[in-house]
């Protein structure tokens, strides 16, 4: 069925199609996704680059204290981010995410800002520990009181250090909350 | 057949601690102001201007042979003695296995004191980091540098006098207060959702 949007000074624009997709045999599975079989699959922008983004989350390697012990706990063979997609990533150039794992001191505090500065955009930030979220017991002259001070935190994940399970905890929410975006791809953003 | 196990030490039994300290009090007895003992631990309290020659002594004396420097740091005894700085040597020989602490006494006014890098190398870093902390100067130190906080930090953090939490935010460390800035300058490009 083709129905052409007709403009105001009465030329039919052709781009501007209707495609009544009732008769074609489409399955909706959920919300915006619908299936014509035997293979295609037609969904919106923001659900397949959320879904693909939250898939492969690539955080840089990088710890800063006792935080990094659990973090690699986690990321090895008893936890396995990678069943998740989350594999560290050697440069920060070629990450998605920073885990800000352990006490940020004032003289760290210029490399980190610099290590989230070269990650590409999309980039997200989870604080890893007390310390990073909130100073932890360090209310010190030496040490940075929260990472958020000078970083968009997206996820906290609390403890000391927080076991990997928590760690797990707080990167799912991350991709949920990376689920929930809304045209993170578009360049009107 | 029982075995009986039997150990034989072949170096020789170490010194007392209190007869080390009597060694030096008799080499130097001008220069030990007091012995101090406590759970076994015997400190010889000494005067700064000699540090070297006591130390020297006590490393090279075949008897004593003190050739490892377990640690160097500082204590701060602000208000609580006369002499405000002390400065710690923790001895040890690996030859006889015996201890020794020798303390320096270091006044405010004057927080000079020898380097005793010429006779144990590895005390470098800790004299810089002793200075780091402290302000203690250890004259003819090779490369007397902050170790531990940025060369650009003021005060020096481990004095009782050092408040806690550190200096107020716009008297903070130039480099922090830099970082703060350019965050906030490129808050404007972050993703609001």
């Amino acid at each position: 069925m083709h129905g052409g949007k007709r403009l105001s000074n009465g030329i039919k624009n052709e781009r501007w199609e209707v495609i009544d997709t009732s008769a074609m045999g489409l399955i909706q599975v959920e919300e915006d996704v619908k299936i014509l079989p035997p293979n295609i699959i037609i969904t919106s922008f923001d659900k397949i680059i959320n879904w693909g983004r939250l898939s492969s989350i690539w955080p840089t390697t990088f710890g800063l204290a006792c935080c990094a012990i659990e973090m690699m706990a986690a990321g090895a063979a008893h936890n396995d981010l990678d069943r998740f997609g989350i594999i560290f990533r050697g440069s920060p150039r070629q990450a998605d995410c920073v885990i800000v794992a352990g006490t940020v001191t004032k003289k760290m505090a210029p490399v980190v800002r610099r290590v989230y500065d070269q990650i590409p955009e999309p980039r997200y930030v989870i604080a890893m520990g007390s310390c990073a979220c909130t100073g932890g017991v360090f209310k010190t002259y030496s040490t940075v009181q929260g990472c958020d001070s000078f970083l968009p935190v997206d996820v906290y994940v609390p403890g000391c250090p927080p076991r990997p399970e928590t760690l797990l905890e707080g990167l799912v929410m991350l991709q949920e909350k990376i689920r929930k975006e809304k045209a993170r791809w578009s360049p009107w953003r | 057949m029982a075995v009986t196990q039997v150990r034989i030490s072949v170096f020789p039994a170490g010194l007392n601690p209190k007869d080390i300290a009597e060694k030096i009090k008799e080499k130097f007895p001008e220069q030990v102001i007091d012995v101090a003992e406590f759970r076994d631990q015997v400190s010889v309290i000494v005067k700064k201007e000699q540090i070297i020659p006591i130390l020297k002594y006590l490393h090279d004396d075949p008897l004593l042979s003190l050739d490892h420097l377990q640690d160097l740091t500082a204590v701060d005894y602000l208000k609580k003695r006369d002499v405000r700085f002390e400065v710690v040597y923790n001895l040890y020989s690996m030859r006889y296995h015996h201890h020794i602490r020798v303390r320096a006494q270091v006044p405010e006014n004057d927080t000079k004191i020898e380097s005793v890098v010429p006779i144990w190398a590895g005390a470098n870093w800790h004299e810089r980091e002793c200075y780091d902390m402290f302000g203690i100067v250890f004259s003819g130190h090779p490369d007397l540098r902050r170790i531990l906080m940025p060369e650009d930090w003021e005060g020096h953090p481990l004095r009782k006098d050092y408040p806690l939490q550190g200096p107020e935010l716009q008297k903070d460390w130039p480099g922090f207060i830099e970082v703060l800035k350019r965050s906030k300058e490129l808050k404007e490009f972050e993703w609001e959702g």
